[in-house]
């Protein structure tokens, strides 16, 4: 049973946002007999409610309220309103994720010591070492299910992934496998192994794929320590004359406000909702925003170096067949400056059903160049690019200066200007990718450009010291004690790998972090 | 509703719609129906726009996204979507009927054809395309049409995707790994 709270109980803990971090934390503290409320923005849809059809799902679950971009990224050019293709819904994010779980790399939590000095970029080591995250990446992975973790066997390549390691082998990678993944590859926690359906991206219908909507929350509700109030988007945090947050301001469903008050406060809206929140909750006494005394809030905006190459055969693939994104090429994420670029990059299998190759292959493109690719959809194999890019204080999250959402909030931008670092590192993939795929006899290969960013981070980032980021090694704000920020938003850097793994397991820290400090009054 | 991929959208029930209802056009055969395929396979009577604006427009899809493996109907059904919506938004028809009237205007000038579809090699047209393609009749279109076309259940069978999944048991047994030519 989830447990009803009062708006004026200020004795619960309030996190904004249920996905990959707000989710996991929130039924962490509830698993520890700590009394919390998770405000979603979204509505509560559940498995059944999910849809094997890429437009219709989109429409459903999409964060679709308006945001600008700007800067040079394409992006920009191909999608103006749509920077980042994210969820709103309890689950958050965690219901289109592909399920790739991957631990970043020790040198990845210290790139400023690592790379030294990248002209333009605003490298950052992180308060925290690959050790110190070892156990909880064990948690994690536990948590997940995690294929090639705890004893789980890897899924089966599916046709998509027989492409690849083909190339893979050609090209002479050694590490090539189906990947480590969120997915069951046997039953597993209540859930049935995967059915290879293939619409990972449009919510496992199977439930094989591990998402915070019903992996996490429900677990938490059982408690009886754990509300989950879907529609209720929050506009603004408040706080007191000693500048200790106090509670929320949220609207539900018919845009009524209501305030919710809280002992402790919890950010997890992801990385453009979450600094959003925080200018948008200027006081006379924070008036650049809360917990922003560095300046940082909304700057160092990553979604990591993307794009996919996608190959065309002389014979079938039907690449959509089965699980998205089992398949991973791991030889290109070390650290080895000679190929031109700082930072390392994972290649993963990926498919797009026809809807969404026609609008992301090339976007903006048409006449025979493109519909002839088109054609040979059967007969196509790819792959996604994810690697680290350098953080830059100019790409940030700001408020628009003249557009308001409904509630009158000025809606988001995103600026992003790729890094030079960020394009030789695309365009060594592009090469390589294309290279694999033309060593399995591709008659044609596609540089495709990137998507809307899935991997939205570090617009809150953790520091060491308050002046060079927002929150600490715990996530704590540097500048207000009870305000937490807990979602993607966190990272220092972004790395090569997928980030949620990471994501979910600062959430399992964070958690016994708040627990601690209640117990010992000090929070 | 509005869209926020960047394009200037139908609504989502019209192309939704669309890509429900294949077989629809193929039904459609209202008396004096003014569009309609030589052998009678489909018919298509435009009821806001003009019926001579619905024809070049059907040209003008099969140009922007040519797959000599369609039939018109598989075009016709995306500007009967641009009739539906037209009805109910004066300006979109007036951006339609303005814009085929330049194309016509253009084929006539640089071809001496009668208006865009009567130009007869493809390359030509599409020379009448370049021309107007950063404009906003081209750019609406064409940011309709790539939705439009490629979520119509008919060309998902042509390219040989197999759409839904989960209600089918899902590929694990039904070919997720089958290939074997690598
Ligand atoms: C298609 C796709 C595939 C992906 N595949 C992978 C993968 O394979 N591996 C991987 O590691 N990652 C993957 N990701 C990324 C992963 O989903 C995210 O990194 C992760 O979910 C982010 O967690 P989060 O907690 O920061 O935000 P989210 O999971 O997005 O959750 C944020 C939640 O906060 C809510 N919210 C926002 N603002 C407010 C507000 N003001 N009030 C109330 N609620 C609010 C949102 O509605 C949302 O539910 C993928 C993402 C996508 C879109
Ligand atoms: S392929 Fe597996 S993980 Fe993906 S949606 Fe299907 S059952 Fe779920």
């Amino acid at each position: 049973m989830s447990a009803p709270y009062d708006l004026n109980d200020d004795s619960v803990v309030v996190i904004i946002g249920s996905g990959a971090g707000g989710g996991t934390l929130g039924t962490e503290l509830a698993l520890k007999g700590i009394d919390t409320v998770i405000l979603e923005a979204g509505a509560r849809q559940e498995i059944e409610d999910f849809v094997n059809d890429e437009w219709e799902s989109f429409g459903k679950i999409a964060w679709l309220d308006k945001r600008t971009t700007s800067g040079t990224w394409r992006v920009s050019k191909d999608f103006p309103n749509l920077p980042a293709w994210i969820v709103k819904a309890v689950g958050g994010s965690t219901i289109h994720w592909a399920g790739a779980s991957l631990r970043f790399q020790e040198h990845e939590f210290k790139t400023a010591t690592t790379y030294g000095p990248v002209e333009g970029a605003n490298l950052l080591d992180w308060p925290l070492t690959l050790k110190e995250m070892e156990p909880y990446y064990d948690k994690a992975e536990f948590k997940m299910g995690v294929t090639r973790t705890n004893d789980i066997p890897g899924l089966p390549g599916n046709n998509n992934f027989k492409v690849m390691k083909a190339g893979a082998d050609k090209l002479g990678y050694k590490e090539c496998h189906t990947g480590r993944m969120a997915i069951n590859s046997q039953p597993r926690d209540d859930r049935g192994s995967c059915q290879q359906i293939g619409f990972c991206f449009q919510g496992c219908k199977s439930g094989a794929k591990w998402s915070t909507l019903y992996a996490e929350i429900p677990k938490g509700e059982e408690t009886g320590k754990l509300e989950v109030r879907p529609n209720s988007q929050v506009l603004r945090i408040e706080h007191d004359a000693k500048g200790k947050a106090t509670g929320v301001v949220y609207a539900d469903k018919d845009g009524n406000q209501h305030l919710q008050k809280a002992r402790v406060v919890c950010v997890a809206g992801n990385s453009i909702e979450s600094p959003r929140l925080l200018l948008n909750s200027a006081s006379a006494q924070f008036p650049d925003g809360l917990a922003n005394s560095s300046g940082q809030v909304g700057r160092n905006y990553m979604r990591h170096t993307t794009g996919s190459v996608y190959g065309v055969f002389e014979k079938p693939v039907h690449m959509y067949r089965g699980t998205t994104m089992a398949g991973i090429i791991q030889d290109e994420a070390r650290f080895d400056p000679s190929r031109g670029f700082v930072g390392g990059y994972e290649f993963e299998t990926l498919s797009l059903g026809v809807p969404f190759m026609a609008a992301f292959l090339d976007p903006g493109s048409w006449g025979r160049s493109f519909s002839s690719a088109m054609d040979d959809y059967a007969n196509m194999a790819g792959m996604w690019i994810v690697g680290e890019d350098m953080p830059q204080e100019s790409n940030a999250i700001t408020l628009h200066p003249t557009e308001v959402d409904p509630f009158g909030l000025p809606i988001p931008n995103v600026n992003y200007d790729d890094h030079a670092n960020d394009v030789a590192m695309r365009d060594h993939a592009y090469r390589q990718g294309a290279a694999l795929y033309d060593a399995v006899g591709a008659v044609r290969t596609f540089p495709t450009p990137p998507y809307p960013s899935t991997h939205n981070l570090g617009t809150n980032r953790m520091s060491e010291k308050p002046r060079d980021g927002v929150v600490n090694r715990w996530g704590q704000t540097h500048d207000i004690a009870n305000l937490f920020v807990s979602d993607g938003s966190q990272f220092t850097t972004g790395a090569a790998e997928n980030p949620t793994l990471t994501i979910v397991a600062l959430a399992i820290r964070q958690a016994d972090h708040i627990a601690e400090r209640m117990g010992q009054k000090t929070l | 509703m509005t869209h926020s991929m960047g394009y200037t959208p139908l609504s989502r029930r019209g192309f939704l719609r669309g890509s429900a209802a294949t077989a629809g056009l193929v039904a459609m055969t209202l008396a004096g129906g003014l569009l309609s395929a030589p052998n009678g396979a489909w018919a298509f009577a435009p009821k806001t726009l003009k019926p001579e604006t619905a024809r070049v427009l059907v040209q003008m899809a099969r140009d922007t996204y040519p797959h000599d493996r369609f039939s018109d109907a598989i075009y016709a059904q995306a500007v009967a979507g641009y009739d539906d919506k037209a009805a109910t938004d004066a300006a979109f028809q007036a951006l339609l009927e303005d814009g085929v009237a330049d194309l016509n205007s253009r084929a006539k000038d640089g071809f001496g054809a009668g208006s865009y579809d009567r130009v007869g090699w493809e390359e030509n047209r599409l020379s009448i395309l370049r021309a107007i393609a950063e404009g906003p009749f081209f750019q609406a279109v064409r940011s309709d049409l790539v939705v439009s076309i490629y979520n119509n259940h008919a060309v998902w069978e042509i390219l040989g995707y197999e759409g839904s999944s989960a209600d089918k048991g899902g590929y694990i047994d039904r070919g997720f790994n089958d290939l074997d030519w690598v």
